[in-house]
């Protein structure tokens, strides 16, 4: 998926495909002993001190404001743009539109064509159809603001709404997994299953909602080369996207990203304003700021697709499941291919030999959907966990146990073997943990006003290895360089990088140096889909590897007798400091690609989340008390920011749970919540302390360095966990998220 | 106009629509406090104004004539961090760090705040209302951290309030 035709190969290039289990680790070897522990992250003091510098914070000469336009109807077509009424405004340089260039929609993580462009027809509210270009800010904005309400649009027809126009939902082409799947028969499975469960859940369209805004500054050199300082998650393949878009080869593109306000998603793929600063920039010969305003990022980058899902399970009368039926419509825009693929963790999670999952699409005139920190996991196992709860229910079983008798040896589908798995272990940590044993009867625990109830919800993410390159040099003074165009969107790839730069080559952590997000350094893997860790981490630890050959050759010992430590390498009774082996310095490069070891072994990361909600008893007001996550994902690479990525998934879990929602006007498709007062996102009061408990682990099928995925874990049955605790404590099952207090009302215990 | 940031006096011409975090943004070169919604809803550009901490986003340049304007690049530098940086370091108290600046800045506000007894949404009694952990996420929810780091906020600013654990974790009924 990720399209790095050529990755920078060479004679120095340490390659390594994932065809065989690597067993060995040099983290396992390496002496400096870093590797997992809770360092500091290395780009901290940066952070906190404000000199971090983001999208827009770099500083051009001469540089220009632009401020983008968007539509004001659903779907239809620009009659009059009226530009003369913007180009009025003292201060406003220039109206610039390009219909056939300017971006449509935004791009999808990992793609390397050009996003649908075309901006003269209107294809939702708020697609950004011209750029209003100004000597300050306030003046591109005031001409934005005036020139939005005079456009003369023809208005056409539109279709916003998903259940309107179920009955014409298609097929869409396969994406990260197939659309469909059918194993067995399971019509006659649930009408032989001694207990079964129908159950409908929907979920709304959400919003990554990351705390910076997307922004480009575009700028062209001489030779008509464009520099992009801007907010993205893959640059190597932004750069493409980029490239396609505006018709140049990716060599005249360069994109820098060096610290990213968070993306969860919304910065996979390149956003419409850097098209329109990159075409702004060459019209008028100077560079180009375009900062998105918070509500043009919900109007026009890209939202998580609401969904509709049917979860039928059938069991015996022991809980085993022998039927799975998972049916899940979603919407897009008409002629795009992504589909939320909600039903991926369902196709190996649990058991059962009659398999049906499938996907439809809705077209509909409204903003793009696409990838949403884990698409897929984290509104399907709202519902697929919920209907674990319900199932359990049913018979009469703690839903703990149901869980461990549906423990499946292999995957239930591909019948090959799991890389690792530790459903179960984490389950019975975390009851152990949590005070599972002291959880009480629906209803039961009341405490003054407030109903109290635990909830708990297997997690699970699939792993993912894509190819990535990354260069090492240790230079004349024995200290290490790392070079990437990875990203760090808080993920703490920064840091984690140079744990294993100086796990393997044995230095102190302060002498490495890790540059990130810039195409001019070897393509990463980029920050999505939970890979980044182990792509990019194998990356580096293949170039580290290189050079620990290259510094044995230079010793005159073979590299796996020698030890390096504190910046010496010791071998042969002989201790000599690297800098005196290295001369002028040494660099490699190391490459690493997915291969066999993805369809010999099923990879994911699992775990188990256990919650305490209290449900106020007259108001039905939910607040989460205790959350406790116990997550397997491989090795760790440092325990503080591995936790951190896991609270962070937990979180978004309780705002899918409770309070986020994206309200499509029915009349035009509009986000109707297009800000952060009315598109609610955890606050810090409404998050408990969390705790997060790592099983030990490694996955030797994995990558080299047995580290998967955790990002997206949190989030993975989260909700769930938290829908399933306020079932326990108030006896209302809410199939329709998020579970605001006006669902639970009608059901709640008399007063 | 004149005012004072970070200790250093400055006269610039504002135009009249330049919020303060514009002003501080793309014309003083001070861009440690962020834009996240520019409406005052996520207080990613806190910063203190005669003590006091603001929403700068909401607030124009020119109303202020003569104030004394602290950023987080006047708290400390990455070589000599205030303690409430520092603690946001040994806490992890961020992951894209885009709203850190304005939960520091905010932080600092708040504990003086804290310290001349003002109550806050959640204090039992309004004329004692010792911090705790309610107390702290109650009143630093107008930064919103979307990487969610807000377990490890607390447990900076409760470090640096010098609290310990029991006075952060007082007998209350549970959901307050």
């Amino acid at each position: 998926m990720l399209g790095l035709e050529k990755l920078f190969g060479g004679d120095d290039t340490n390659a390594l495909k994932m065809d065989e289990p690597h067993p060995e680790s040099l983290l396992d070897t390496g002496a400096q002993d870093v590797i997992g522990k809770p360092l500091d992250r290395i780009d901290g003091p940066l952070k906190v001190a404000g000199r971090a510098t983001y999208a827009a914070e770099y500083d051009l000469d001469n540089v220009a404001y632009g401020f983008l336009v968007g539509s004001t109807v659903g779907k239809g077509k620009v009659v009059d743009l009226h530009a003369e009424i913007a180009k009025a405004v003292p201060g406003v340089i220039d109206v610039i539109t390009d219909y056939k260039t300017f971006l449509r929609n935004p791009g999808q993580g990992g793609e390397t064509k050009s996003p649908t462009q075309g901006v003269e027809s209107v294809d939702y509210w708020g697609e950004p159809v011209a750029i209003v270009v100004g000597e300050s800010y306030e003046a591109a904005r005031d001409g934005a603001y005036r020139l939005q309400q005079a456009i003369d649009f023809e208005t056409k027809e539109g279709r916003y709404n998903l259940d309107a126009y179920r009955d014409e939902a298609k097929t869409p082409p396969p994406g990260v997994i197939p659309p469909d799947y059918k194993q067995g028969d399971v019509e006659k499975a649930l009408a032989e299953a001694a207990v079964t469960l129908d159950a409908t859940y929907d979920t709304p369209s959400q919003n990554s909602a990351a705390m910076e805004l997307h922004a480009s500054i575009a700028s062209w050199d001489e030779d008509g080369r464009l520099t992009i300082h801007g907010a993205y998650q893959m640059p190597s393949s932004d750069r493409q996207q980029l490239a396609d878009a505006l018709g140049l080869s990716k060599d005249k593109v360069r994109i820098i990203a060096r610290y990213v306000g968070g993306g969860f998603g919304s910065k996979l793929g390149i956003a419409p304003e850097s098209v329109a600063a990159a075409v702004a920039a060459k019209t008028l010969g100077r560079p180009v700021k375009a900062v998105m305003a918070r509500q043009q990022v919900f109007d026009a980058t890209v939202r998580r697709s609401d969904t509709e899902q049917r979860v039928r399970l059938g069991a015996d009368a022991d809980g085993r499941i022998t039927a799975i039926a998972h049916e899940t419509l979603g919407s897009n825009l008409p002629g795009e291919g992504f589909f939320e693929p909600t039903g991926a963790s369902t196709h190996f999670v649990y058991p059962g030999e009659n398999r049906l999952i499938t996907h439809r699409v809705v077209e509909l005139d409204r903003l793009l959907s696409g990838s949403m920190r884990a698409p897929g996991e984290a509104v399907g196992m709202l519902a697929t966990e919920s209907a674990m709860d319900e199932l359990a229910d049913k018979i009469g079983m703690d839903p703990i146990e149901l869980r461990r008798r549906n423990e499946p040896e292999q995957d239930p589908q591909k019948q090959v073997p799991f890389s690792t798995r530790q459903v179960v272990p984490a389950l019975d940590k975390g009851a152990e943990l949590f005070g599972w044993d002291k959880r009480k009867g629906v209803a039961e625990d009341r405490r003054g006003e407030w109903f109290h109830g635990l909830g708990v919800a297997t997690a699970a993410r699939s792993n993912v290895l894509q190819p990535s390159a990354a260069k090492v040099t240790i230079d004349g003074q024995g200290r290490a360089i790392v070079e990437t165009d990875m990203t760090d969107i808080g993920t703490g790839t920064y840091t984690i990088l140079a744990q294993i730069t100086a796990e393997i080559l044995g230095l102190p952590i302060e002498v490495v140096t890790v540059h990130l997000g810039d195409t001019d350094a070897p393509p990463g893997a980029g920050s999505g889909g939970s890979w980044g860790a182990g792509s990019s981490g194998s990356s580096v630890y293949l170039a580290c590897e290189a050079l620990r050959k290259q510094v044995a050759d230079k010793m005159g010992v073979a590299a796996e007798t020698m030890t390096m430590k504190d910046g010496r390498v010791i071998a042969d009774n002989r201790s000599v400091p690297l800098a005196e082996l290295v001369g002028d310095g040494m660099s490699a490069t190391g490459e690493i690609k997915p291969g066999k070891q993805e369809k010999e072994t099923t990879q994911a990361s699992y775990g188990a989340h256990f919650v305490e909600v209290a449900v106020n008893a007259v108001t039905g007001e939910v607040r989460v008390v205790r959350m406790l996550g116990v997550f397997a994902g491989g090795r760790i690479l440092n325990e503080k920011t591995a936790r951190s990525q896991c609270i962070g998934g937990m979180v978004f879990g309780i705002g899918g749970a409770l309070t986020e929602e994206i309200v499509h006007d029915p009349r035009n498709g509009r986000v109707a919540n297009r800000d952060l007062a009315e598109y609610h996102v955890p606050a810090n009061a409404d998050v408990p302390q969390i705790e997060v408990h790592f099983l030990p682990e490694r996955d030797v099928h994995a990558n080299p360095i047995h580290a998967k995925g955790l990002g997206e874990l949190g989030i993975s049955g989260a909700g769930a966990a938290i829908a399933n605790a306020i079932h326990n404590a108030v006896g209302v099952r809410v199939r329709s998220f998020p579970i605001t207090l006006d669902k639970l009302l009608d059901g709640l215990p008399p007063v | 106009m004149h005012f004072t940031i970070n200790g250093q006096h400055h006269e610039v011409e504002a135009d009249i629509r330049t919020s303060l975090l514009d002003l501080a943004r793309e014309h003083l070169g001070l861009t440690g406090s962020k834009k996240g919604c520019d409406h005052g809803q996520c207080g990613a550009c806190t910063m203190l104004v005669n003590g006091r901490r603001i929403n700068s986003c909401l607030t124009l340049a020119v109303m202020h004539q003569d104030d004394e304007i602290v950023t987080i690049e006047g708290l400390g530098q990455p070589d000599k961090l205030h303690p409430l940086q520092a603690a946001f370091v040994s806490h992890d108290g961020y992951q894209c760090g885009y709203c850190t600046p304005g939960q520091i800045c905010s932080a600092v506000g708040m504990l003086d705040e804290a310290k001349k007894g003002w109550p806050s949404h959640v204090s039992a009694d309004l004329t004692d209302a010792p911090l705790d952990d309610h107390e702290i996420s109650e009143r630093m929810s107008g930064n919103i951290c979307r990487c969610a780091a807000y377990p490890n906020i607390v447990d900076a600013i409760a470090e640096v309030a010098g609290l310990s654990d029991e006075q952060r974790q007082p007998e209350r009924e549970v959901a307050a």
